[in-house]
């Protein structure tokens, strides 16, 4: 029968009635949507689950291209097709697939789309149709029951007849509970659609039945059949796959994800954390589909035509393996702690190499490293890159809950970990097999789930041999971002892009082989070693760098007459504000020190200014980059007081090997798709390099929109570059104003506020709908009051003198909002949200 | 082009004849007070047919900014001004073939209470708007919009609050209230509201009536384009007279609460003058009110000339002087 007119979005247009005989040879009626495209150049066969309809895929028909034919089915016993009175197993819910796929003419090439138990039943049609087989698109699915998941155990308890009945057939209660599975609320009409073909136990039999079905017992009609279709996926590898993802989901969770990623190891995968089980219902699943489909025969992995071969990232240890001179030191306070030799680190980066591989850590397996940076750190990294596992690689500074997000999201094999890290992976259920920095009683051990210390993995290393090096072209690291805009985001690196970035950090500041270097600033210190240099770190809480004293860095500089100095700028701020605290000796070794690299965040500078009367002899300089690509531009604070002041902030001139590029906004601030490298044009900065990213992890749509045109990382920031080819930043894409006489950039007008005697801090946002919005200064006063309002008049006009802009409103607030890591990016979306509240008249309530 | 302009004696009118008639063109006012200034007067109600037919006798152009404005007195008042009179108008222009005419009407016409942020010019609603002013306003401007032809092209535009030297409708208010001891601020003063400097609401209603032809039929908002928060644009006015910005504060639902009831009381014993608060002014005060003009300033090919900055200066001065 047909479904009835008026279900939301449903075209009744699309809806027709096929007969075919089914899997037993009888005659049977089935109801599909079919967009009917004659002569198309491609079917998308659609393939719902348990307990839904073809309704769940109207957005793929809205969506389709003109040239694209879309099929959805609704199974025998579900939606509007026939109820047989049958029970439909899955081989014949595959067979009856077949069935109605040859009564619709389905010829040529088809690319099959499933959701939930939909997913085995379309992989069982794939399976039987190869020759057309175009492509795989999956949504919270399975083949298999991995380990460690829940969903069995929920199965089992709503398979017990009784419930079964009672949950199923006898209410609507599976029904309404999957349209409860989702993060964002199913409208009413949308739920009544769901629930349209479904009235009645005797028109629900099959949703009971389907449950049923779910084989997991080995003795299960249907085990085998699973178990068929499961292998007969392992030789599709080489089939396009696209598997969309939504993470919240409490059956299909992160480990069927992960299953079929092993089976589809070329599978292009976009993660939804934010969405639940009924993934078409919460984003729109039409668009990346389409996207991924129109992409999929298209170039795949650029041909790098003339990369430069560049040493392995083990090379300089490797190189120095028979040198005594001190590779890493961990301070303790002012006195070095802990040292090690090049030599010892080699034979250590080696052994553990070995013992990691013993262990049962493959090539391209990933590792998560959960240890401080310092020898430990050190050895591991270089181990891990010298197996080729990839390491996986996420600031402490995210918190337990961004930690915990980024490690559902990378999903390492193995996890290497100090005792805090194991602790907090014990309590968040972090995945990977523990390994303990630490050697750890057995009660311990146990407690934490840990296999094996480093110690275990050294001694297993001692008697293996040492495995064979990785390509350039193998996957070397999974970095997060800092998640200051948004979840942190994993940022896929190979081997080659690895090198590039040291060395560009070599020649951004002449690393020379008798550098030696204090490495207080995160991700430039993993590279000391790499770089063959001592390094050394200084006393600090790594997730709070502003805990870095005066006396803490002089030391780590005296202790092995430090030339370089990278520190982030909560750090250098602290240096500054104890450096009273400084020994005439202390203040001697700081003397030597010749460059002082700080990162992380806009360095003022006024910073760097003071920073040079305790480091006299030190160029100081502050690149710009960001962990997609490191190490982009860099400029000195001689030419920062040469440029003067400016709309934004000077970052300087490109590294060598680096292309940067602007994609001009139009009068929305949508970035234009060409790019320009004309002088003053304001637009979203473009970089290609040597050293960007390969792709973020498991964020298939993110990266394709990132990487546009292609070769190019789309940074997100807003910028120009000047008539010397300086590169300017004004702020973040997602931060500007679109004001009716077009883009303004927040930047410049909060330096401009900043000048103004009084005012701390200041954030520039927009309010009002896009094209027409209004410039708002939000301030921190010197004298911060306890209630945030309008600021008095008097401010209000030296502010707008000061800005070139009109400023509708000038407000004053105790505090604003930054990130964590960072302690300085403003948040800039929440301030702009609160302020178009505040001027709407809406209560002043906190930022 | 020979202009009549009903209303003659407003800010706005005066600033709109004085305009048309420093760049050459006729004006002929319409009201029932003699205006100062030299121009050629016609006097009379423009609830009586007779005296507005008088009044479009060889004109061209017709500018009807006359109108009933305020918060007090009777629905009948009100419709008689704003309604009927506009019918009346609209009937002898079309009946001596003016060619063009810009009706004035006001943003609030459209206004059913909630904040407009970055708001177009919506349809009037005489069904939502909120007191007689803005129900018999929104009637007219569609009464004015029904007769738009292209033998009588008509042009709306809704500029919002009109201020500078001069004014005794909103300046004048605020500072009367001040000089009492009697201006507050309703609720956190932060809202932000469009307002409209006299003389570029007078260029854009010149504007408007060259481009009629171009855009009849067409609603557009007037303003500055520069919101400001209420308390911040009080307070500047208050300053410009040389006087102390409020210092007292009334909750939003207070204020809203108290004009309710001093609205009944001003009924009851059939008081003339204003009460000191209403509902719907509770309401002007504490939600936000400010208007896209992208589109205005297309279709007008105009722009405001003199900043808002520069409107406060002049007003200082013109205080200064008085």
């Amino acid at each position: 029968m047909l479904p009835p007119v008026g279900l939301e979005g449903l075209e009744p247009s699309w809806s027709r009635l096929i007969t075919a005989t089914d899997a037993d040879g009888v005659e049977r009626t089935w109801h599909v949507l079919d967009n009917r495209v004659a002569e198309p150049t491609l079917t998308v066969l659609c393939v719902h689950g348990n307990p839904t309809w073809s309704y769940l895929w109207r957005g793929m028909l809205a969506g389709a291209p003109p040239d694209v034919r879309v099929i959805a089915v609704d199974h025998l016993d579900m939606g509007y097709s026939d109820r047989t009175g049958t029970l439909r197993r899955l081989q014949q819910r595959v067979d009856d697939l077949s069935a109605v796929s040859a009564a619709l003419d389905v010829t040529g090439p088809v690319v099959t789309v499933a959701h939930d138990w939909g997913g085995p039943i379309s992989l069982g049609w794939a399976a039987q149709h190869r020759p057309q087989l175009a492509g795989i698109v999956l949504m919270n699915t399975a083949v298999y029951q991995p380990e460690g998941s829940p969903a069995p155990r929920l199965i089992r308890l709503a398979r017990s007849k009784p419930i079964l009945d009672q949950l199923c057939v006898r209410t609507r209660g599976f029904i309404e509970g999957t349209l409860r599975l989702t993060k964002r609320r199913v409208s009413k009409s949308v739920r009544t659609a769901y629930h349209a073909p479904y009235h009645g136990a005797s028109r629900r039999q099959a949703i009971g039945a389907f449950v049923a079905d779910i084989p997991l017992e080995p003795d299960h009609p249907s085990q085998s059949v699973l178990e068929a279709i499961a292998s007969e996926l392992d030789d599709m590898a080489d089939v396009p796959a696209l598997l969309l993802w939504g993470s919240a989901d409490p059956v299909f969770s992160d480990l069927y994800l992960h299953d079929l990623q092993r089976r589809l190891p070329r599978a292009v995968v976009h993660r939804f954390p934010n969405a639940s089980h009924l993934l078409p219902e919460e984003v729109d699943v039409s668009a990346p589909v389409f996207e991924w489909i129109a992409d999929r025969g298209g170039p795949s992995e650029p041909a790098d035509r003339d990369r430069l071969q560049r040493p392995q990232l083990w090379h300089e240890i490797d190189r120095r393996r028979g040198d005594g001179e001190l590779a890493v030191v961990e301070m303790d306070g002012t006195t070095p702690e802990r040292s090690i030799t090049f030599a010892e680190l080699a034979a250590d980066v080696s052994r553990v190499a070995a013992g990691l591989a013993a262990h049962g850590v493959a090539k391209g397996e990933r590792v998560a490293l959960l240890v401080p940076p310092g020898i430990d750190l050190t050895v591991c990294l270089y181990a891990c890159w010298r197996l080729g596992a990839v390491v996986v690689i996420a600031d402490a500074g995210l918190g337990a809950r961004g930690l915990t997000q980024a490690m559902k999201s990378a999903a390492p094999s193995y996890l290497i970990g100090v005792r805090r890290a194991l602790a907090a992976a014990r309590s968040f259920g972090w995945p990977g097999k523990r390994i303990s920095v630490d050697p750890l009683g057995s009660t311990q051990a146990r407690f934490f789930g840990v296999e094996a210390s480093l110690d275990d993995v050294r001694e297993r290393g001692g008697a293996a041999a040492t495995p064979e090096p990785p390509e350039d072209e193998d996957v070397a690291a999974v970095v997060f971002t800092s998640g200051a805009t948004g979840p942190a985001k994993g940022v896929v690196y190979r081997h080659h892009q690895a090198q590039a970035a040291r060395d560009a950090i070599a020649a951004m500041y002449d690393v020379e082989r008798d550098d030696k270097l204090v490495a207080a600033f995160g991700p430039f210190a993993l590279f000391g070693a790499g770089l063959g240099i001592t390094s050394v770190m200084p006393d600090m809480d790594v997730t709070s760098p502003g805990t870095l004293e005066a006396t803490a860095l002089a030391s780590a500089v005296a202790a092995v007459d430090a030339t370089l100095v990278f520190a982030s700028p909560a750090a250098l701020k602290n240096l500054v504000a104890t450096a009273g605290e400084l020994t005439p000796s202390q203040r001697a070794a700081l003397a030597g020190v010749r460059l002082v690299m700080s990162a992380g965040a806009p360095v003022p500078a006024q910073l760097l200014r003071e920073v040079s009367r305790v480091i006299p002899n030190a160029e100081l300089h502050t690149p710009y980059g960001m962990t997609e690509a490191l190490a982009v531009a860099d400029i000195g604070l001689v030419e920062l007081d040469e440029v003067g002041e400016g709309e934004g902030v000077c970052v300087g001139h490109t590294v060598a090997g680096v292309e940067v590029a602007i994609s001009p906004l139009d009068d929305f601030g949508n970035p234009a798709e060409q790019l320009t490298t004309e002088p003053e044009i304001v637009g979203e900065v473009c970089i290609r390099a040597p050293q960007t990213k390969e792709r973020y992890d498991k964020l298939w749509m993110t990266q394709q929109a990132s990487a546009q045109p292609e070769g190019w990382h789309r940074s997100g920031d807003v910028g120009r570059l000047d008539t010397e080819g300086r590169l300017w930043i004004e702020g973040r894409l997602i931060h500007i104003i679109t004001a009716p006489t077009g883009v303004v950039t927040p930047v410049g007008i909060e330096h401009a506020a900043q000048s103004i005697p009084g005012v701390t801090q200041a954030a520039a946002v927009g309010v009002g709908p896009t094209g027409t919005q209004q410039v708002i200064v939000v301030a921190v006063l010197d004298d911060p009051g306890r209630r945030a309002g309008l600021a008095d008049l008097d401010l209000a006009d030296r502010i707008r003198d000061a800005v070139r802009c009109d400023v509708a409103a000038v407000l004053a607030v105790p505090a604003l909002p930054v990130d964590r890591r960072h302690n300085s990016k403003i948040d800039r979306s929440r301030v702009s949200a609160w302020a178009e509240s505040v001027l709407a008249g809406k209560r002043i309530g906190r930022i | 082009m020979r202009v009549l302009i009903t209303g003659g004696t407003s800010l706005l009118g005066r600033e709109v004849a004085l305009t048309l008639q420093e760049r050459g063109d006729t004006v002929r006012l319409f009201q029932r007070r003699s205006a100062t200034g030299t121009f050629d007067e016609h006097l009379g109600d423009i609830n009586d047919p007779a005296a507005v037919d008088g009044a479009v006798t060889g004109m061209d152009a017709v500018v009807h900014v006359a109108g009933r404005v305020g918060i007090v007195g009777s629905w009948g008042e009100f419709h008689q001004t704003n309604v009927t009179g506009t019918a009346n108008l609209l009937a002898a222009a079309q009946a001596e073939g003016i060619d063009r005419f810009v009706h004035i009407s006001s943003p609030s016409v459209a206004h059913s209470g909630d904040s407009l942020v970055g708001a177009g010019a919506g349809p009037a609603d005489p069904a939502n708007a909120r007191g007689h002013y803005a129900k018999s306003k929104a009637e007219g401007e569609l009464l004015a919009l029904a007769a738009n032809s292209s033998n009588f092209p008509v042009l709306v535009l809704r500029p919002h609050l009109i201020w500078g030297p001069g004014d005794t409708q909103l300046v004048g208010r605020i500072i009367d209230r001040a000089r009492a001891g009697r201006l507050a601020t309703v609720g956190t003063g932060a809202a932000l509201i469009d307002t409209t400097y006299i003389s570029n609401a007078a260029a854009a209603v010149v504007a408007g009536l060259d481009a009629t032809p171009d855009i009849a039929g067409r609603v557009f908002v007037v303003s500055n384009g520069q919101p400001r928060p209420v308390a911040e644009m009080i307070a500047r006015i208050v300053r410009a007279a040389g006087l102390e910005p409020p210092t007292i504060r009334v909750p939003f639902r207070l204020a809203r609460t108290g004009g309710l009831a001093v609205e009944r009381i001003w009924d009851r014993i059939e008081r003339e003058d204003d009460p000191p608060m209403t509902s719907f002014l509770a309401e002007q005060l504490a939600t936000a009110h400010w208007f896209d003009q992208r589109e205005t300033q297309a279709a007008l090919q105009w722009r405001p000339a003199v900043s808002i900055d520069e409107g406060f200066a002049r007003l200082r001065e013109w205080y200064s002087q008085q």
